[in-house]
């Protein structure tokens, strides 16, 4: 089980990268969003992975309970890479309409507004 | 009255004038002037102590663990500057109300004026280095704010960054110095320090540490090869410049010299140094300002020259040296003040400070020409006034100062030095006051108004004063501040009469000699002219030009404006740093045993490695990208929820949701494909960088995930607590609102500026031209033709009330079940997107009456006031409460703070997500899109088949 996570963040991590290395707004948003996830999975990873044991006190009986905090620090990562992503998003938007274009480096001949 | 507050008064009042300019000059001055008053009076509160030798002190630990504390003391020294400040202070503050003109904006000058003080009586009542450093820098920058006061002038301006470009380099070496000195000591509080002089001067870093505290107090101080910088801060206003250079600003440099004596000084090392500069600058600054034509330049050289004087007495090192410097702070202070006042009153009268178009004054301003003679006088120390006792004291001393083995070498430069003192002072009286009387100036000069000549007329009179009854005014605090720095009492007995001594013969030799040079004046002036001399200005801007060329030559490399540059370097530069870390570190045996695999988790696993390699694939085709990574998302919240993490699977697949919304409505506005770019190199690049980093963080994260923990961990304290201590049997949720309660304050807050950082943008682009460019808009796809059909409509509606009752459902059951704040916001959220989505944004709009901004704002102050409630009971913020309520007919249930505190979460959360998604929703509104009905078809209608026109 541990093998198929390690690996699915791998993955995610490396295909988010290669997205953040293209040259327009929509890849590397999409590449940031990747890489959330993989950051989010590794976090809540850290607290070792556990079936059926979510951290729900049981009253009646002595159960054991997975790690609860990497889950309540991802919760709320999770919740910022939303209002991350949305700001990067707007100011992506802005600037092609601004610009009229959507490319992420700055180029020697520069924007309309530029 | 508490140093401390003496110490802040002049903060706290910096309000007052910038506030209260909107009712008048007069109050604006008013208030500083009794903010300073003020603080004077709860000095002088202290002055009968310290004057016996006391020191009052006042102590608060700030950053105890860094040395950093908030200590203040007061000694004869403190006193004796702290009094120069305030006193010439209030001086200033009302030779400045009637000085500048209309047009200056006056509660601007006010309150950078109390900054600035309040910088200087921190200087000088620190008892804590690092806390001295603080207020050291503040003045640097608030003489900055002073200095560049005219901002419409170039010279101000340039003037204004070169003071602060010089005396905050100087700033930065002393820091390092004062990190040495605290370094060698153990301690940082002056108090301490100044008890080790044995251990510091025996230290191996005695000399770097004392160079670079030098370093400090040349810069500040204008000593050579600094100097130059107070002569271009003359481009400040009269009242800023008589405050700066006379008492305060430069003689920081003095202050520290003196306070830092007891320890440093009495080496070869210091003699040499800061007696040979002291006598340097003096001579210097004496001559160059002889041949300044600008009264204030000539001013600011004798300045200079007098600077160089005081410093050089304190690098004599004995006592009865430090105590003439001593004297003459205050001397100088007083005569220089009144001078530069003075010089502003000409200005003022006449409309030019140029000596050669001055001359005979003396009969159209009669006042100016008293007090202007006084204070010249006292300045080329001529008795019976201040400035002469205390340069009989400095040529008494240089005489017992035998420099590498010549005796003789000090004296004859100390005479040539007050030599052309005395010629520059007499220039003063005599081509601007006396000789004909000119009639060819623009206005015709005549005395000011008293509030003008009054501030300098204190002054003059303090000058006559001090140098008639010495014994009387000067000696109590003379003696109290010597005691200060030499740490032992000193005998102070200035007189004017002391018999026939050397210093006698050297004083006459320099009054006959600067008469008879000044009556050659115009000889010596065309031999001044003809020697070469370096241009201060010249080379300190050949200097800044070379740094800023060198500067954007490096940026430029590393910093091209190529972000996809920047993300790649900081990528390999992460990935070298931790192969560095997994290299040198060891990876201990596996002890954690893995979990079987089972199916379900390996279609997961296919399915999310499969939607993430395929949105690289075709990442070109934008919508496509945005369906996959919906895919990968959906995938996550299922591994949560697998992996025991409910709450997880819940925000995540919630956050999903509004994410994809979000990029759909982003990408309705963009362009549906990505070009092709990147070279086949660079592609292979960027697949080794990420293929590189895929690898380390799987590897880390296998690594991690099949061992235990190296220590224990703190999560079984609030497994243990939840219940007994939080109330709440979801841990997840309790850790959230409770145990780091703080932390989801925070957070709330991001959110809701993120949101409010969307909203702004939205407004700044849509108020430009990209507003008509969107409404002329031709979508690049055919729309459908049903913007808002029946159906969409009719259901959405239906379910708003059932997907708010799931909001709040998933709210109150938080606590104890996987929910929360959060994840209910994040519903509610949806359920009021959908509505927008069914039936259009202006149906939507026009039913919105509360504003997002405000239910965002309404979420943190709820969540604030709940943590402020734990104050009442006595415990720290966010505290929380809980109790069991039970009421008849009902399930007992629960009353918890936490859920107040949730409640603050949800509804910053509902806010910012909505508030966001409507900002970007509003690029789409076109005019004349709406239907007049919610939805295409109006179902009241009795003919059905008639619809409204789309576009």
């Amino acid at each position: 089980m541990e093998i198929l996570l390690a690996s699915a963040v791998g993955i995610l991590t490396a295909c988010g990268i290669y997205l953040i290395l293209r040259q327009r707004t929509f890849p590397v948003i999409i590449g940031l969003s990747l890489l959330s996830y993989a950051v989010n999975l590794f976090l809540f990873a850290t607290g070792r992975l556990a079936l059926n044991q979510p951290p729900i006190l049981n009253k009646y009986a002595d159960v054991p309970y997975t790690d609860p905090l990497p889950q309540a620090l991802v919760l709320t990562a999770i919740v910022i890479s939303f209002g991350m992503t949305a700001v990067v998003v707007m100011i992506a938007l802005s600037s092609y309409l601004s610009a009229r274009d959507d490319g992420i480096n700055m180029t020697d001949k520069g924007g309309e507004d530029a | 009255m508490s140093l401390f507050l003496i110490a802040a008064l002049p903060f706290l009042g910096a309000v007052f004038p910038a506030l209260l300019i909107r009712a008048g000059r007069n109050a604006a001055a008013g208030s500083t002037f009794a903010v300073t008053l003020l603080a004077l009076i709860g000095l002088m509160l202290h002055a009968p102590a310290v004057l016996r030798g006391e020191t009052v002190s006042a102590r608060l630990d700030w950053l105890p663990t860094l040395g950093l504390n908030a200590n203040f003391h007061l000694d004869g020294l403190g006193l004796l500057f702290a009094g120069l400040i305030l006193g010439i202070g209030l001086l200033i503050i009302t030779y400045a109300r009637f000085y500048l003109a209309r047009e200056d904006p006056m509660g601007q000058f006010y309150c950078f004026l109390l900054l600035f003080q309040g910088a200087m009586v921190g200087i000088v009542l620190s008892d804590n280095i690092l806390l001295l450093l603080v207020f050291w820098e503040l003045t640097s920058l608030s003489s900055f704010l002073l200095i560049g006061y005219w901002k419409h002038l170039p010279e101000g301006r340039q003037g204004a960054r070169m003071a602060l470009a010089v005396t905050a380099s100087g700033g930065l070496a002393m820091i390092a110095g004062m990190l040495i000195l605290g370094n060698i000591v153990g301690s940082y509080d002056l108090s301490v320090i100044l008890q080790h002089r044995d251990l510091i001067q025996a230290s191996p870093l005695y000399a770097p540490a004392l160079i670079l505290i030098l370093l400090g107090c040349f810069t500040k101080s204008a000593q050579f090869p600094f100097h130059f910088w107070l002569p271009h801060a003359m481009a400040a206003p009269t009242p800023v410049s008589a405050y700066l250079h006379s008492a305060t600003m430069v003689k920081a440099g003095l202050f520290l010299m003196a306070r830092m004596w007891p320890v440093l000084s009495g080496t070869d090392l210091w003699f040499y140094i800061v007696g040979s500069v002291g006598l340097i600058t003096m001579i210097l600054g004496a001559v160059i300002a002889l041949f300044k034509d600008d009264l204030k330049a000539l001013l600011a050289f004798s300045t200079v020259s007098h600077l160089g004087l005081i410093t050089m007495l304190l690098g004599f090192g004995t006592k009865v040296a430090a105590v003439g410097a001593v004297f003459h702070i205050i001397n100088h202070a007083t005569f220089k003040a009144a001078l530069f006042m003075n010089a502003g009153i000409v200005d003022h009268g006449v409309h030019t400070r140029d000596i050669k178009q001055l001359g005979g004054l003396r009969h159209l301003m009669p006042v100016t020409f008293t007090l202007a003679m006084i204070a010249a006088l006292s300045m080329a120390g001529i008795p019976p006034f201040n400035g002469f006792l205390s340069k009989e004291m400095m040529l008494e001393e240089t005489t017992h100062a035998v420099w590498a083995g010549v005796p003789w070498l000090v004296p004859a430069l100390a005479v040539f030095g007050a030599l052309f003192s005395v010629a520059y002072s007499l220039r003063y009286i005599v081509h601007v006051f006396l000789g004909k009387t000119r009639h060819d100036y623009p206005t015709r000069p005549h005395d000011p108004t008293p509030g003008l000549w009054l501030p300098p007329a204190v002054l003059v009179a303090l000058v006559v004063l001090i140098g008639l009854f010495p014994n009387v005014i000067a000696t109590p605090i003379v003696s109290a501040a010597a005691l200060a720095v030499t740490g032992t009492p000193v005998e102070f007995h200035p007189a004017l009469w002391h018999g026939l001594t050397p210093a006698l013969y050297m004083s006459i030799a320099a009054v006959l000699g600067g008469a008879l040079l000044l009556a050659a004046h115009h000889g010596a002036l065309g031999i001044w002219n003809n020697l070469p001399r370096p241009e201060a200005k010249v080379i300190f801007d050949a200097i800044i030009r070379a740094t800023t060329a060198a500067a954007r030559r490096i940026t430029d490399t590393l910093h091209d404006g190529s972000l996809t540059r920047y993300a790649a370097i900081f990528l390999v530069f992460t990935l070298a740093i931790s192969y560095y870390a997994f290299a040198s570190g060891v990876l201990g045996p596996q002890t954690h045993t893995p979990l079987p695999i089972s199916v379900m988790p390996v279609l997961g696993w296919v399915c999310l490695v499969g939607s993430a390699l395929c949105v690289v694939a075709f990442h070109r085709n934008r919508l496509l990208a945005l369906v996959l990574i919906g895919v990968s998302g959906l995938i996550v919240s299922l591994t949560f929820n697998y992996l025991s993490a409910p709450d997880l699977a819940l925000t995540q697949i919630s956050v999903e949701v509004v994410t994809i919304i979000l990029l759909l409505l982003a990408l309705n506005f963009m362009p549906q494909q990505t070009p092709r770019e990147s070279t086949p190199a660079r592609r292979t690049r960027d697949v080794v960088i990420s293929i590189t980093a895929g690898l380390g963080v799987g590897g880390l994260i296998y690594a991690l995930m099949t061992r235990d923990f190296a220590m224990p961990s703190i999560s079984e304290y609030h497994v243990a607590n939840s219940y007994k201590g939080g109330g709440g049997t979801n841990v997840v949720n309790v850790i959230l609102v409770d145990f780091r309660g703080f932390d989801t304050f925070g957070e709330i807050i991001v959110l809701g500026i993120a949101a409010i950082i969307i909203f702004a943008i939205t407004e700044a682009v849509l108020g430009s031209g990209v507003r008509a460019r969107l409404l002329n808009r031709k979508p690049s796809y055919p729309l459908a033709g049903d913007p808002h059909p029946l159906m969409m409509v009719v259901a959405t509606r239906v379910m708003m009330p059932i997907a708010l009752m799931v909001a709040a459902y998933i709210f109150f059951r938080g606590h104890n079940m996987p929910g929360g704040g959060f994840i209910a916001g994040l519903i509610a959220a949806i359920a009021v997107v959908m509505q927008y989505m069914a039936s259009g944004f202006s149906w939507a709009t026009d039913r919105q009456r509360l504003p997002y901004h405000g239910i965002i704002g309404t979420g943190v102050l709820v969540a604030a006031i709940t943590g402020m409630g734990a104050w009442f009971n006595g415990k720290p913020f966010l505290t929380s409460a809980f109790g069991y309520v039970h009421l008849p007919y009902l399930e007992k249930f629960e009353l918890a703070t936490a859920a107040l505190f949730d409640l603050g979460v949800f509804l910053a959360v509902l806010g910012a997500v909505l508030l966001a998604l409507q900002s970007l929703a509003r690029y789409a509104w076109q005019p004349g899109i709406v239907s007049e009905h919610p939805m295409d078809i109006n179902p009241e209608r009795d003919d059905a088949s008639e619809t409204i026109e789309g576009h």
